[in-house]
């Protein structure tokens, strides 16, 4: 069986790994077109911060790693997939052919229409490249403009201002985190970075970036701001470029069913590129987080072993966020199902916040501001489903017991034989 | 023969030198707020219940991990943090389905029980045996670990 991977970040490599444990004799090539090796782009905040090294971000550490498993790593991009020939084109010119085909090719930053965003110290923060640019304008006291504060925004603008730089976060929308925080715990991040010497401007749009180093950054507020620096994170478009003509649904990530394989045979999608099942909603669509790409390669790989059929029942869209010491997470269906009940409590002052979602005594969903202690319950409560019974009343009562709530139900203290069904 | 922690609630009296004993070992002060393990009080019940990982076989931590940072130990089975590699991202801590994986503010690196390396400080230091250290096979983490399985993603369709 000869196994092809395009891409190798955190999907791909989990892919081939899976592939290797269950196929020990088996061909398998994975293909990135980046010049390193295979690394965590999530990680890329943190040699930022000077936490780690580049080579802190790398998937695996040790570089005899894939040559152990067998596996073959090709610095290359594939151009092209033809299906019809089952084999797929890189930029060497070289053709492979694939028994089974996985695309694990992430996503890529896009630029707003706008004017100056091709100018030298205007960056995406996505790839170690991105970094290398960054790391080498953001010193000390650099002036920074941020343009997005949505998730991977905060996550870059944590590492800014551990940099020590003068930054200014700009964002469309009306709050930070729009999509994993609702407007009470947002608000409170907002105000949190104020605090702590980050400019945010909510409702406001970049209209235009001219000027060398410093460059001038105009605002939909009619500001100018100075910068050396200018990072954009403004959403990403999934890579399937290449698969034009190869017939492949997508829309705008690849479609897959539950075994994540695309409308054509044999040809697999994971990770970011791929719009897999939710666990909350049964829908597919593009979650790009680390913990779904790492689902989606293992399951895909499964899959793609003959034999055997493993069906994806959705991953937890799950996320969790460190803006200058103030952890944040969201769980599954923290905006609430029709029909459930929810519980909250909202200690501003404090900067600590807690929203509970409930289907019946079932938690469907969560936010969490301030609290860093078991925060994982909240995925094993929502995930396995487990009846609360009495203890979801005591929830509704006070939110915080929750760790309290989950040990009793699955050690069975105060509780009903339905826990564990 | 693999050990592990068998924690018999039952035998618990609240006393917390389990908490007392583990922020010793592993973070050198005595601080219940540091400890790897928990000991959880109902108070209506009138229970005492002991609760931290149980080294799962799916080890959702260590298949989160973006950078590797978590391995398991070959000695013991447990599931260990490599401090150097740790980045801070937390992943971990929202994956780990028992949330017993927790971040640590001080250090900006997650901390897990990790058994002691093979000597857990919370059984030696329990007076009641609430918290024994004993062959896995008898353990009865069969059902916490049922429960860990139902958090996979996945059914299995035929093999
Ligand atoms: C700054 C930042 C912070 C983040 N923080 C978090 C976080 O805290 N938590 C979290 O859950 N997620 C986080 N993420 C998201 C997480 O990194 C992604 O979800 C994850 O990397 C997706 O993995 P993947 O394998 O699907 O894609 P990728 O990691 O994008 O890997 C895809 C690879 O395929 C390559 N490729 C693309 N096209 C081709 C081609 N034609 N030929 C060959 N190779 C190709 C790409 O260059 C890339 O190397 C963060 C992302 C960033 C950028």
């Amino acid at each position: 069986m000869n196994y092809v991977i395009v891409g190798a970040g955190p999907a791909g490599v989990i892919a081939a790994e899976t592939l290797r444990r269950m196929d020990a004799g088996a061909s398998i090539q994975l293909i990135g077109d980046e010049p390193e090796p295979p690394y965590s782009r999530m990680a890329i905040p943190y040699c930022l911060m000077g936490r780690v090294a580049e080579d802190g971000t790398y998937l695996r550490k040790s570089d005899r790693h894939f040559d152990g498993l067998n596996i073959e790593v090709i610095n290359d991009r594939v151009l092209s997939v033809s299906a019809a020939a089952a084999s797929v084109a890189l930029g060497s010119g070289t053709t492979i052919s694939y028994d089974r085909l996985l695309v694990a090719t992430g996503s890529t930053p896009i630029s707003p229409p706008i004017e100056g965003m091709d100018l030298p110290g205007v960056h995406p923060c996505w790839t170690l490249a991105d970094y290398r640019n960054i790391a080498a304008r953001a010193d000390k006291g650099a002036k920074v403009v941020l343009m997005g504060a949505g998730f991977i925004g905060c996550i870059i603008l944590e590492a800014l201002a551990a940099r020590g730089v003068d930054l200014t976060v700009v964002e469309l929308e009306n709050r930070m985190v729009p999509r994993m925080m609702n407007e009470a715990s947002g608000g409170l991040i907002k105000r949190w970075c104020e605090q702590r010497g980050v400019r945010v401007l909510t409702s406001t749009r970049v209209e235009g970036i001219t000027g060398g180093n410093p460059l001038a950054v105009s605002l939909s507020n009619g500001e100018t701001l100075i910068a050396n620096l200018v990072i954009s994170a403004t959403g990403v478009a999934p890579n399937t470029q290449f698969l034009e003509g190869s017939n492949v649904d997508i829309d705008p990530g690849i479609l897959v069913n539950e075994c994540l394989e695309s409308s054509v045979a044999n040809l697999f999608a994971a990770g970011d590129v791929a719009q897999g099942r939710d666990f909350s909603t049964g829908d597919y669509t593009i979650q790009a987080i680390q913990p779904t790409a790492v689902d989606h390669g293992r399951v895909a790989a499964s899959n793609m072993t003959s034999g055997h059929e493993q069906l994806h029942r959705g991953s937890l869209n799950m996320n969790v966020l460190d803006t200058m010491g103030l952890v944040s997470t969201s769980f599954g269906a923290w905006e609430g199902v029709s029909g459930g009940e929810s519980a909250e409590l909202n200690a501003p002052d404090r900067f600590k916040y807690l929203n509970l979602q409930f289907h019946d005594d079932v938690l469907v969903g969560a936010n969490t501001l301030g609290h860093i202690n078991h925060i994982g319950v909240m995925r094993g409560l929502i995930q396995t489903g487990l009846h609360l019974g009495v203890w979801k009343d005591r929830l509704l009562d006070n939110p915080l017991c929750l760790m309290e709530a989950y040990v009793a139900a699955t050690q069975g203290v105060g509780l009903t034989t339905k826990a564990l069904d | 023969m693999q050990k592990s922690l068998h924690i018999d609630p039952g035998k618990c009296t609240g006393c917390v030198q389990c908490e007392l004993a583990c922020s010793f070992e592993n973070e050198g002060v005595f601080n219940t707020a540091k400890s790897r393990i928990k000991v959880f009080t109902f108070h209506q019940e009138g229970r005492f219940v002991p609760y931290t990982c149980t080294q799962c076989d799916e080890a959702w931590c260590m298949q989160a991990c973006p950078v590797d940072a978590i391995v398991i130990n070959a000695k013991t089975g447990s599931k260990d943090i490599i401090e150097d590699r740790c980045v801070g991202c937390k992943v971990c801590t929202i994956a780990c389905p028992f949330g017993t994986v927790n971040y640590n503010q001080d250090t900006g690196k997650v901390i897990k029980c990790d058994l002691c390396g093979g000597d857990p400080a919370c059984a030696s230091a329990c007076p009641t045996a609430a918290i024994t250290y004993i062959d896995a096979d008898t353990t009865g983490l069969d059902r916490m670990r049922a429960w860990a399985a139902k958090t996979d993603n996945t059914a299995q369709a035929s093999a």
